[in-house]
């Protein structure tokens, strides 16, 4: 290929001119197709997802929550192969929320980010999970806020204002960062994720054609509507 | 009086080189002094691997689109091989003739020779037929010799743009033979960063003012997250008198006039221990 290597996972896309040679669209790697983003406000913290549901070539459902709910103020947008999707993440959950019940405490949105990457760090070099995260959630009390984590399947973990996996956040991102501000309204973070998912249904090919957004803010997690 | 030790520069003594390539394995009929050969089982496919490492590439932003009034052309200046930047300094743009602007994407030697060569065959038509050649056909050209070398190896994404009778033009033609006539257009390896935020503020009735802008923040945003973009971002703007060079900025420059706060840009977070 020219230029190099392909540069999914890792965070380096070599030089060519042409997207398509780095971007190989394979039906194996259905999961690229997969189209998470996120923005951080000053008192929400908002995620996007698509909701097809692909199997090979064929897409299995149209009405797939990959939005899941951790507990009442935070949620995981995943994305992956299939398998490992659900099952990395119903593991997380289920432990978060042991944590909660065995101490009489919730963690907090950063403890859930820390602990979610170093499981999914130990598993790397034994059994890897394919499996890319947001983490967004809002933390009560003193300290708290929303926040937003980004995860890809090789555990690295960023803290971010905004973000998205997939094909579609090539589109997304550049797009956001222009109109990001600190003090960003949920009405705003709203109209930003319509023109992203409008950008990419009109952008890329492989566009899935279902969006579902939720937000979370003081008051718990919403359901804001579908794109 | 000092001399230069040019011994160097003498063939070696003694042994001479060892015998490579066909040479050392020994094929009948070469001469001992002929050119040497790499020593591989199969050269062809040696070869077609290898000449990649060597390919000055563009990793580019480019970016052309139609408005009310005319055609603006913006692009990076950045050129890299692989993961090194080769210059930051890069002319992207080719002026044809006063109206008539071509833009590079993909091997630096490809896109600079075939696009001069397009300046050549512009200007031959002008000398023979007494006027200039509309984009429609300049493009045709290219995009003919581009399917003429079709599989051969040659790597560009272009787009020519500029005026003629029919008004503004702006095709796109690469070296797979393509070639599209269209409103709004990027090409490289930014160009989906490009699109992003193009695609949000195109307007038909966008200033000149306004559109020169949207092609810079384009360009800009897109070397913000494609690291193989950056440099200075050139804008162009084409009307019926011909293009103009309207912009030449540098992007870390851009980056500090669009945010003059850092704690005010999406990548920055206020506390750093956020993990």
């Amino acid at each position: 290929m020219p230029g190099g290597s392909c540069g999914r996972g890792g965070e380096l896309l070599w030089a060519c001119w042409c997207p398509a040679d780095e971007l190989e669209l394979d039906p194996k790697r259905a999961w690229a197709q997969d189209f998470l983003c996120g923005i951080r406000g000053k008192d929400f913290v908002m995620v996007c997802s698509d909701t097809t549901a692909v199997q090979s070539i064929v897409v299995m459902k149209q009405d797939e929550d990959k939005l899941v709910p951790v507990d009442s103020h935070k949620l995981f947008a995943v994305s992956g192969e299939a398998g490992d999707r659900v099952n990395f993440s119903e593991y997380i959950i289920a432990n978060v929320r042991l944590y909660a019940l065995r101490n009489g405490a919730t963690l907090s949105t950063k403890a859930v980010a820390n602990y979610t990457r170093s499981e999914l760090a130990t598993a790397l070099r034994k059994s890897p999970y394919h499996t890319n995260l947001l983490m967004a959630g809002y933390d009560q009390g003193e300290g708290g806020g929303p926040a937003l984590y980004w995860c890809d399947y090789l555990a690295t973990l960023h803290h971010m204002n905004i973000c998205g996996t997939g094909y579609g956040s090539y589109f997304v991102l550049s797009m956001f960062d222009k109109l990001w501000h600190p003090n960003v309204t949920e009405a705003e973070a709203f109209e930003m994720m319509r023109k992203g998912v409008d950008e990419v249904k009109s952008r890329l090919v492989v566009a899935p054609p279902k969006y579902v957004v939720k937000v979370i803010d003081s008051q718990g997690i919403r359901t804001l509507g579908e794109l | 009086m000092m001399k230069l030790d040019l011994s160097c520069l003498e063939p070696a003594a003694g042994a001479g080189r060892e015998p490579c390539g066909l040479e050392a394995a020994g094929v009948s009929g070469v001469a001992v002094d002929s050119f040497p050969l790499p020593a591989v089982a199969d050269i062809d496919s040696f070869e077609r691997e290898v000449v990649e490492y060597v390919k000055p590439n563009h990793g580019t932003t480019t970016l052309g689109f139609i408005f009310q009034g005319g055609v603006i052309i913006a692009v990076d200046s950045r050129a890299s091989q692989g993961s090194y930047i080769s210059s930051q300094t890069v002319k992207k743009v080719i002026e044809i003739n006063p109206h008539l602007l071509g833009t590079m994407a993909g091997g630096a030697a490809d896109c600079q020779f075939w696009e001069r060569n397009l300046g050549r065959q512009c200007r031959l038509y002008e000398l023979a037929n007494g006027k200039r050649i509309t984009v429609r056909g300049a493009s045709k050209l290219l995009a003919n010799t581009m399917f003429s070398y079709r599989g051969m190896g040659l790597s560009m994404g272009t787009m020519v743009a500029g005026w003629d009778e029919a008004g503004p033009g702006l095709y796109y033609v690469d070296s797979d033979g393509q070639r599209t006539k269209g409103k709004l257009f990027s090409v490289g390896s930014g160009s989906l960063y490009a699109y992003g935020v193009l695609d949000e503020g195109y307007r038909w009735d966008l200033s000149v003012e306004e559109a020169v802008e949207l092609g810079q923040r384009s360009i800009y945003h897109a070397t913000f997250r494609d690291a193989a973009s950056g440099g200075t971002v050139s804008a162009y703007h084409v009307t019926q008198e011909g293009w103009t060079k309207v912009r030449g900025e540098d992007v870390g420059q851009l980056h500090f006039n669009y945010y003059p706060a850092p704690e005010e840009h999406p990548c920055n977070s206020k506390d750093p221990l956020a993990l």
